[in-house]
């Protein structure tokens, strides 16, 4: 009991280690390119073509996206498909009702995914959809035909999956059954998602579940540029979320500046009417 | 001119004057209001909490010019001021963050009054009345937490309505009338936006009044403990140990302030989330009633008393109860109660102990809750130790103060945790001491050898 209660307070103090999705894969770290405006500009663009069929971005306008250097002509003429005015919002036309029957699901409003999608003191948002965007594979179980490791028996198709190019997965997960015997089930999808899977008893394992995946392209250079697109997506949707981050950041800097100038002051005008105090 | 008071000051002030107590009061609570000359940092927080009162009134004020209370439209009206609202981002953050700075000045404002004795006599009213405040302000932060309508005000707001229906008998219908609806709905956002913009902040101001009105009446205590108005007194008759505190204490409280803000802008300019704990970004999800988080904790500055509702489990009832028996018959054989309190003390203890195995321990859970904060009224007169200061108590109160602190500090991260086993037994624990610490203080807090204290307050010249 004793050693038990060590181990905890310990395990209090020393949270960090792994983090892991509700898949149980653990999340690379997105590139940062929230300040990278030609990165922003091409995430934007993907975002509008790809995403915003199907899920919404209802808290933004088209007209902030003048924020990352676009000017208005220049999103009317590329953004802009269905008679939408420059001053709208991002909302889609497909009904909830006709998404949920062909997803099973609503796609979700992503204005503030990134934000949402971060875990405390732990990755954020955009390592999660960075990591989720290069995480699907071929899976024939699935009606939509894929599935993703990041979020498991995701009712999104792989949208961009043509820009990817073909892959073959192989994953590895550690797994206890009910009776508590261990046991490395290792997968292999093929690039049209066949699995065959290997099941062998591990005996005497002390450890925890882990899930570790390798993918296999098999057009390596279609699959880095898609790891690049996504990067620049991420980085849109993080930027998105909060479109006034930069600005806030550099004002800070001023903020901060004026205060300690302040503090200096402060501390010596007390210092001065204490002075003389015995 | 009949009737006219006779004032010393002239012109306008003078005209005032002799109408409305201007003078009078600027000199009763700033420049002739003595306060001792040794105040240390820990001073500090009695003004940073009335600055970050005002903070959260003013950007409250410019936040409900945008903010809609209406369960299809708060979300979104949260992130049009974020977006649209010229400087709405700002102010938000500094809403956000005062909040929760709010607690931490709080926090560190009544450890400074427990470190130095400042609960007291005579301040045991000062003590009351914050207590109060604290109350007011859980209450203005819980229904203030509802407004943004994500997930986590949302089942947030469920579970904690939730633990009135542990109540016995009226506790279904209680929580009814408490939502207005049979779950959290927009009738709730309307009376939780109407309680956190008027009501709750109204009872505030008034118990911020009467609690600097009762402090300016019996003047403040200081690190040492020591009654500046009993020591020497100069030829006019003010305390030799005292210092008017405008201009002193103006002056180091502005430096004080300027401290604070450089914490305060850092946070709202560069994590304006706390890495999650002051945003939780669970909230940037629109509530969903149909979908249950998997793990819903409150804000940080909540988290302590969450775990000791959470400890609060059927098997730790027998603990409790126990503790409350033992306590009986201890007050029974050994007190120095007088009266009817030898009997009555020790008979409540005993009905408490069987009402703790016959009700829910979900009731009981909520009461460890409201308990552990009811608790801190009755602190004047649980404490009696012969010295107010920590500075002269025994080594071993330091520690006892160094154990109910981290203990805090556990409880609270506990609380943020989804629940294990090892946790809610460290958490059980944890219940155990805190409540102890104050439970038992009528007999720890006069153990030991004091140290002498000294007649006049320690202050070395700057």
């Amino acid at each position: 009991m004793i050693q038990k209660l060590i181990g905890a307070v310990a395990l209090m103090f020393a949270c960090t280690g792994t983090y892991a999705a509700e898949g149980g894969y653990p999340l690379d770290a997105a590139p940062n390119r929230v300040n990278d405006v030609a990165a922003l500009q091409n995430g934007a663009k993907l975002f509008v073509n790809y995403c915003l069929n199907c899920h919404s971005a209802s808290s933004m306008r088209y007209n902030k996206l003048q924020d990352i250097g676009l000017t208005d002509e220049q999103i009317k003429e590329n953004l802009l498909f269905t008679g939408e005015k420059v001053g709208d919002l991002m909302h889609v036309a497909m009904q909830p009702e006709d998404a949920k029957k062909w997803f099973g699901t609503t796609p979700p409003d992503l204005s503030v995914i990134a934000r949402a999608k971060s875990v405390n003191a732990g990755p954020t948002g955009a390592d999660y959809i960075y990591t989720y965007l290069r995480t699907f594979y071929r899976d024939t179980a699935r009606a939509t035909g894929w599935n993703n490791l990041v979020f498991p028996n995701v009712g999104m198709p792989h949208v961009l999956w043509e820009s990817q190019g073909p892959r073959e997965l192989t994953t590895v997960a550690m797994h206890e059954d009910a009776e508590g015997n261990w046991s490395r089930v290792t997968t292999t999808y093929d690039s049209q998602g066949f699995a065959e899977a290997k099941t062998e008893p591990v005996p005497d394992f002390h450890g925890h579940a882990t899930l570790e995946a390798k993918f296999k392209a098999l057009d390596p250079a279609k699959s880095a540029a898609y790891d690049n697109n996504a990067a620049d997506l991420t980085a849109f949707l993080s930027w998105m979320a909060e479109p006034q981050q930069n600005f806030r950041k550099q004002l800070g800097v001023w903020v901060l500046l004026f205060l300690g100038l302040f503090l200096l002051v402060a501390w010596r005008l007390n210092a001065s009417y204490w002075k003389h105090v015995r | 001119m009949a009737g006219e008071k006779t004032v010393e000051t002239t012109g306008l002030l003078g005209w005032l004057d002799r109408r409305f107590p201007v003078t009078a009061t600027w000199k009763a609570h700033l420049s002739e209001y003595y306060a001792p000359k040794n105040f240390n940092f820990w001073y500090f927080f009695g003004s940073l909490a009335l600055l970050v009162l005002v903070i959260q009134i003013v950007t409250g004020i410019f936040l409900v010019m945008h903010y809609k209370p209406d369960a299809e439209r708060a979300f979104q009206s949260v992130e049009y001021i974020m977006r649209e609202v010229p400087w709405g981002w700002l102010v938000r953050y500094m809403h956000s963050t005062g909040a929760s700075m709010f607690f931490v000045v709080v926090y560190l404002h009544m450890l400074r009054g427990l470190f130095y004795g400042s609960y007291r006599k005579p301040r045991e009213l000062v003590w009351i009345f914050g207590v109060a405040i604290f109350l007011c302000l859980m209450g203005e932060a819980f229904f203030g937490y509802l407004l943004p309508w994500g997930q986590m005000s949302y089942w947030g707001a469920q579970v904690i309505v939730n633990l009135f229906s542990a109540i016995p008998f009226i506790g279904p219908e209680l929580s009814i009338w408490i939502r207005g609806d049979y779950v959290v709905s927009d009738a709730t956002l309307n009376r939780f936006f109407s309680f956190h913009v008027i009501a709750i902040p109204l009872v505030l101001i008034g118990l911020v009044a009467a609690h600097l009105v009762a402090l300016h009446e019996v003047g403040s205590n200081n690190p040492d403990g020591v009654e500046i108005k009993q020591g020497p007194k100069d030829k006019y008759g003010r305390p030799k140990d005292g210092i008017p505190f405008h201009p002193f204490y103006t002056v180091h409280d502005i430096m004080g302030v300027a401290g604070f803000l450089i914490v305060f802008a850092a946070i709202v300019f560069f994590a304006p989330e706390m890495g999650g704990y002051f945003l939780e970004y669970n909230n940037f999800i629109p509530a969903d009633p149909l979908k249950t988080p998997p793990h819903i904790a409150p804000v940080w500055y909540f988290t302590p008393f969450y775990s000791m509702l959470r400890a609060t489990t059927a098997e730790f009832t027998w603990v409790l109860a126990g503790a409350a028996v033992l306590g009986a018959i201890a007050l029974l054989v050994k007190s120095n109660l007088k009266g009817i309190l030898r009997i009555a003390i020790p008979a409540v203890l005993i009905i408490v102990a069987v009402l703790l195995r016959t009700i829910d321990a979900k009731f009981w859970g909520v009461v460890a809750m409201g308990g552990a904060v009811v608790i801190l009224f009755f602190l004047p007169w649980l404490d009696h130790s012969p010295v107010k200061s920590i500075r002269y108590r025994p080594t071993w109160h330091k520690w006892l103060y160094g154990i109910f602190i981290v203990n805090f500090l556990i409880l609270g991260f506990l609380g943020t945790q989804p629940p294990n086993d090892v946790y809610n037994l460290i958490s059980q624990i944890g219940t155990l001491i805190y409540l102890g610490f104050f439970f038992l203080m009528p007999v720890w807090s006069r153990l030991g050898t004091f140290k002498p204290v000294p007649e006049r307050v320690t202050f070395h010249a700057h």
